[in-house]
């Protein structure tokens, strides 16, 4: 891929997490660019539901503004969407939120695997997706479809991960673009668009 | 791949033969629930998805059934059942009768956990539950009141973080896996189909519950449900939302004062 081209063709970056992967968060957000040019939409399995503090907690990492996505929230660049507890986010052609109820995917709501395959519909070409520690098969199926529809997968580098079975199974699965450590992947983001 | 060019002219077919409008709802919903449909019966190709729903109406209401999602519970988010159990009972209690609208209740866990609140309010004998739903398949469960065994250990769970303080095992008989409620709970329900997108204002209501359903439609189409549930409220009524549902952006907000955490509304003139 062309430098140039990794650069100014995105418009968002969906990142998948599970266990583990909050801290990669505490280091990747306080890196990134207060000017960043790309909406940022995360996917978190998340042990307790009705839960809001931890969008209060990542925005005190952050001075990009930071909000749990309500239904059909506007997706803006430079802004951080967080997934809320169970729903799964969707996303709209008019780039904006809905937000879905149905079955759990992969004992999952949110799952990484709806939220990666819907952005995918949405952004083909112009989407990052990245997968962070986890002990789940979740986000596998949906890199692949990010991948199919032209985008460009990451995983976190497995030996960096606190759970290095979400990123592994991804990589052993399917061609990832870029394996990252935490530093990396804030590097990167900070890299599009600019 | 199934084309948006497909979807749009299936959703065309079952409006111009059935009269069913998906017209505006949430298209990424819509469309991933049309897909999932496609795998599930092992459909061929688009085109035999889009024939088998133009030519059998027995698969039409299979075709609803699974393109809505029905999915719901008995006290899902105690903190909103606890909200209504201590502010919004004792102001309805008032009156001497009381008119509930459950919108796209499904299959009814969400009334079933009104009329117990009303029940232990000694509220329910002057009350009336209406559960509607455009599924008549969900309604059906509404009208026999049995629920699975297994989800009650979880319901109890939510009862009592709601406030509740029974042992909520007397709200039901098991029976081979399946719980039935009580008889009683049942005789202030009034079940009946209606549709958001097509249907008028029936009634006036002291307290309209409308959950998890705005999400499903676009805003066009969740401006159509406001104004008919804002229609179909009296002065001082309330509506009450899903979670992450708000009525913020609607031309009736004017009316409307939010209670201070959840999403319910109190219509002020
Ligand atoms: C996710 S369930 C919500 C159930 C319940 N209110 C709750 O919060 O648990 C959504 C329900 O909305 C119903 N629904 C969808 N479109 C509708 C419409 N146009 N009119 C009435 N009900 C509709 C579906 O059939 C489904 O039963």
């Amino acid at each position: 891929m062309e430098e140039n081209d990794v650069k100014n063709r995105f418009k968002a970056v969906v990142i998948g997490g599970s266990a583990g992967s909050l801290s990669v968060l505490f280091e990747v957000f306080p890196a990134l660019n207060p000017r960043l040019n790309v909406a940022i939409i995360l996917v978190l399995h998340r042990k307790y539901s009705g839960d809001s503090s931890l969008s209060d907690l990542l925005s005190t990492k952050t001075s990009l503004p930071t909000k749990e996505i309500d239904d059909k929230d506007p997706i803006l660049p430079g802004h951080i969407y967080l997934a809320p507890a169970d729903y799964h986010s969707l996303i709209e052609k008019n780039y904006s939120f809905s937000l879905d109820v149905s079955e759990k995917i992969n004992f999952s709501r949110p799952s990484l695997d709806v939220t990666f395959e819907s952005a995918a519909d949405t952004f083909g070409p112009s989407l990052v997706a990245i997968l962070l520690s986890g002990s789940n098969d979740d986000g596998t199926a949906g890199l692949k479809t990010v991948k199919e529809a032209g985008g460009f997968i990451i995983a976190q580098k497995p030996e960096t991960a606190q759970m290095p079975y979400m990123p592994q199974n991804a990589i052993n699965n399917l061609e990832i673009d870029l394996i990252l450590d935490s530093k990396e992947i804030s590097d990167f983001i900070n890299m599009l668009n600019q | 791949m199934i084309e948006d060019e497909e979807i749009d002219l299936l959703l065309n077919d079952v409006f111009e033969i059935y009269g069913y409008d998906f017209a505006n709802y949430s298209r990424a919903s819509l469309k991933r629930r049309i897909i999932r449909l496609f795998a599930l019966d092992k459909f061929p190709s688009f085109a035999e998805l889009r024939y088998r729903v133009r030519t059998e109406e027995d698969y039409l209401k299979r075709f609803i059934e699974e393109i809505t999602v029905n999915v719901t519970e008995m006290f899902r988010d105690p903190s909103f059942y606890k909200v209504l159990r201590t502010e919004i009972l004792p102001v309805l209690g008032t009156k001497p009768f009381i008119r509930i609208w459950h919108a796209g209740c499904s299959t009814g866990e969400e009334v079933f956990s009104m009329a117990i609140l009303l029940q232990e309010a000694n509220l329910l004998k002057k009350s009336l539950l209406y559960a509607t739903d455009l599924n008549p398949s969900v309604l059906e469960k509404v009208r026999k009141g049995i629920f699975p065994l297994n989800q009650m250990k979880q319901y109890s769970e939510s009862y009592i973080a709601s406030g509740g303080t029974k042992d909520f095992s007397t709200y039901y008989t098991a029976n081979y896996g399946q719980a039935k409620l009580n008889e009683d709970l049942s005789e202030k329900i009034i079940i009946s189909t209606h549709n958001l997108v097509s249907d008028s204002s029936f009634n006036e209501f002291d307290l309209i519950l409308c959950r998890n359903v705005l999400i499903y439609f676009d805003k066009d189409l969740q401006e159509r449900a406001l104004k008919l549930f804002d229609e179909s409220l009296g002065v001082l009524g309330y509506l009450a939302l899903g979670s992450k549902e708000t009525l913020k952006f609607s031309t009736i907000q004017a009316r409307y004062k939010q209670l201070d955490k959840e999403k319910i509304w109190k219509k002020t003139m």
